[in-house]
């Protein structure tokens, strides 16, 4: 009850997910605004609009099987480095099934946020909602993109 | 509003506060002691258990004469329950972005 876990299974190539998931010109179409770095080195830094720029401690990079970062949760100070107290791990776990991509997410380490974060909390809320506009967005771009 | 989440989940992390809490549900309302009988654990056990799930806003003291009971307070474990499906939600959206991405056009 402390973590999420979500799948979804992917009608491509595993490499082509792993692509689409880690690299920083992809990343920004489905997380973020904008991205840059490079993960190979554990380098990321995720963009929004409206609250300015994150690192990312990319904590695996394991191609094409397994990406895990480690970002801040709720709104901090733009360049806020992400620590355990302030953060979550997000961990993507690919599977080749046939010509298909089973994809997995698990956030974990809420438990561990530091007390007391309660405005962190609050602005995780605003920021999920913010989000789902965002991403409503990006699912129109994607669908253009598909089409 | 604002939802103490990970006060919360520290709180539901422990087998035994979950039982308590599930017994005061059951009850309605309880005293450390009258608790203690049902667990294996000591009375003393139960008050700090009792004390983190005050803190995390999940239960609340209310003083009758000498005796202290102990109520749940629903609201928490609902804001935190919607707090965690939301953020799940956003997963959901992710995946699917990501799913279309990696399906649709060249990249």
């Amino acid at each position: 009850m402390d973590r999420i876990e979500r799948e979804v299974t992917v009608n491509a190539p595993i490499e082509r997910v792993w692509a689409v998931l880690t690299e920083p010109e992809h990343i920004a179409n489905w997380f973020g605004d904008s991205a840059s770095g490079d993960p190979r080195t554990g380098e990321l830094v995720l963009g929004w609009k409206e609250y300015g720029d994150f690192p990312v401690s990319v904590e695996r990079y394991e191609p094409p099987h397994a990406f895990a970062f480690r970002w801040v949760t709720g709104i901090a100070e733009s360049g806020t480095r992400p620590v355990p107290g302030n953060s979550t791990l997000v961990e993507f776990s690919l599977t080749a099934e046939g010509r298909a991509t089973r994809l997995t997410v698990v956030e974990s380490g809420f438990e561990s946020l530091d007390l007391p974060e309660k405005e962190q909390v609050r602005h995780a809320e605003d920021n999920t909602d913010g989000w789902r506009q965002e991403l409503d967005e990006l699912r129109e771009y994607a669908e253009r993109l598909a089409a | 509003m604002t939802t103490d989440v990970d006060g919360v989940l520290v709180a539901l992390a422990d087998p035994a506060r979950r039982r308590l809490l599930d017994a005061l549900g059951e009850r309605g309302a309880a005293t450390a002691t009258a608790l203690a009988v049902d667990e294996p654990i000591s009375r003393q056990a139960v008050v700090k258990h009792l004390g983190v799930l005050e803190r995390a806003g999940l239960v609340a003291p209310r003083r009758a004469g000498r005796e202290v009971f102990y109520e749940v307070r629903p609201d928490r474990l609902g804001e935190t329950a919607r707090w965690m499906a939301d953020r799940a939600a956003t997963w959901d959206r992710r995946l699917a972005a990501i799913k279309r991405l990696a399906e649709g056009a060249e990249l």
